[in-house]
């Protein structure tokens, strides 16, 4: 087996735009808290990190929505936001087409999939690579769910994906981690942004921690949406996440409400099963 | 308000259409300094849309249904600095009442 690690952030373009603005406390916990993610994600060696995102209308739009996508491209350019807006630099992201293509072709056995040769990240993507990969330099292919608007796939079709993305992973010989990324409550963009259902997301920590199915895949978006926000339909990704876990339970290392920043943010990893040497 | 919902609910498609092109292609934003109407021209929108657009009436846009995560990156391409992108909602609510369509009508209970 190959997959070396699992975890789960937020990626609120707040974190690195609207940084100056947070209690710098709160801030600084949480960004520790990203730095222990970044150690570990490291010493588990990897040499690719799949990222399970809910991009925001950077690369797919309504013309054309895939329920599920992954990048099978060389290289990957972001962010698409304005620079300073995000305060991250645009730059080129290494990726790994062969190995896509062959992550992508396995995951089609079970899951229907799009592929994109072509692919720019936002920040989505952008704000946990540069918290877990600052120098770019490993390579990253990107799996995105949508997570916009309805209609979406259902949380059993988002957990589909990730018992498949850890059957394919496990099955080639390179390291790969894996670090699904989205919001639990949150109403971002919009005037109610900054508003977080503390107790609904702390509920959802509990049963992803546990890591039971039928508990985290029984919402309903109509109580998503109510409790949660249009921002909850994110949860998806950590939907994903903990079926990658093949049952192990997750670990939250961090979870603080931060207005500002407009989510609840949110650090969390699930022990993978010590790898055979080779 | 023109057109009936049907209608209204297709034109939200080409009005983000136009919002989530001209956020991301430099030759559509110089188009949007130095020929709007002929911009405008090119996507299916209603006369109040055009309007809005005209205006840079971002509270209206968002009360048309546009979605926040092509709407704030439109605040920013006119300038808004981020308190003044909520408050442009906020006022747009207030003025013409609650999201007409799209993801943020989903429920009733519109601020």
């Amino acid at each position: 087996m190959s997959t070396v690690f699992i975890g789960v952030c937020s990626h609120g373009p707040g974190i690195t735009g609207r940084a100056g603005r947070a209690d710098p406390r709160v801030r600084d916990e949480f960004y520790r808290s990203f730095e222990r993610m970044r150690a570990a994600l490291e010493a588990a060696r990897p040499d690719a990190l799949v990222v399970v995102a809910a991009e925001h209308f950077a690369n797919f739009f309504m013309n054309n929505m895939p329920a599920f996508a992954m990048g099978m491209a060389q290289y990957y350019d972001g962010p698409i936001e304005d620079e300073k807006w995000l305060a991250i630099q645009r730059r080129r992201v290494p990726g790994n087409a062969n190995l896509s293509r062959r992550l992508i072709g396995a995951i089609l056995s079970d899951v229907d999939l799009a592929y994109a040769e072509e692919w720019k990240f936002d920040h989505g993507v952008m704000v946990p690579l540069h918290f877990l990969t600052p120098r770019y330099d490993l390579p990253v292919i990107p799996v995105n769910i949508n997570c916009q608007g309805p209609p979406l796939s259902p949380l059993t079709r988002a957990w589909a994906l990730g018992e498949a993305l850890r059957r394919v992973c496990d099955a080639v010989p390179e390291r790969i981690a894996i670090v699904a990324t989205g919001g639990i409550s949150h109403w971002p963009a919009t005037p109610d942004s900054g508003k977080i259902n503390e107790a609904w997301d702390r509920e959802f920590l509990r049963r992803w921690s546990l890591n039971e199915r039928d508990a985290l895949v029984s919402y309903t978006d109509e109580e998503t949406y109510r409790d949660a926000g249009q921002g909850g339909f994110e949860i998806r990704t950590f939907v994903a996440a903990a079926a990658a876990g093949n049952g192990a339970k997750g670990e939250i290392w961090f979870y603080e409400p931060i207005p500002i920043f407009a989510v609840g943010c949110t650090i969390g990893v699930i022990p993978v099963e010590a790898v055979v040497a080779g | 308000m023109p057109g009936s919902d049907y209608n209204r609910a297709m034109s939200l498609y080409y009005l983000q259409k136009f919002l989530y092109q001209l956020n991301r292609d430099a030759g559509v934003q110089r188009r949007f300094r130095e020929d709007l109407e002929g911009l405008l021209g090119d996507y299916d929108l209603t006369d109040e849309e055009r309007a809005a657009i005209r205006a840079r009436d971002v509270g209206l846009l968002y009360v048309f249904g546009v979605n926040g995560q092509i709407l704030m990156h439109y605040a920013a391409l006119l300038g808004l600095e981020w308190n003044e992108y909520l408050e442009a909602m906020r006022q747009g609510v207030r003025r013409h009442g609650p999201v007409r369509a799209g993801l943020y009508a989903m429920t009733t209970d519109q601020r």
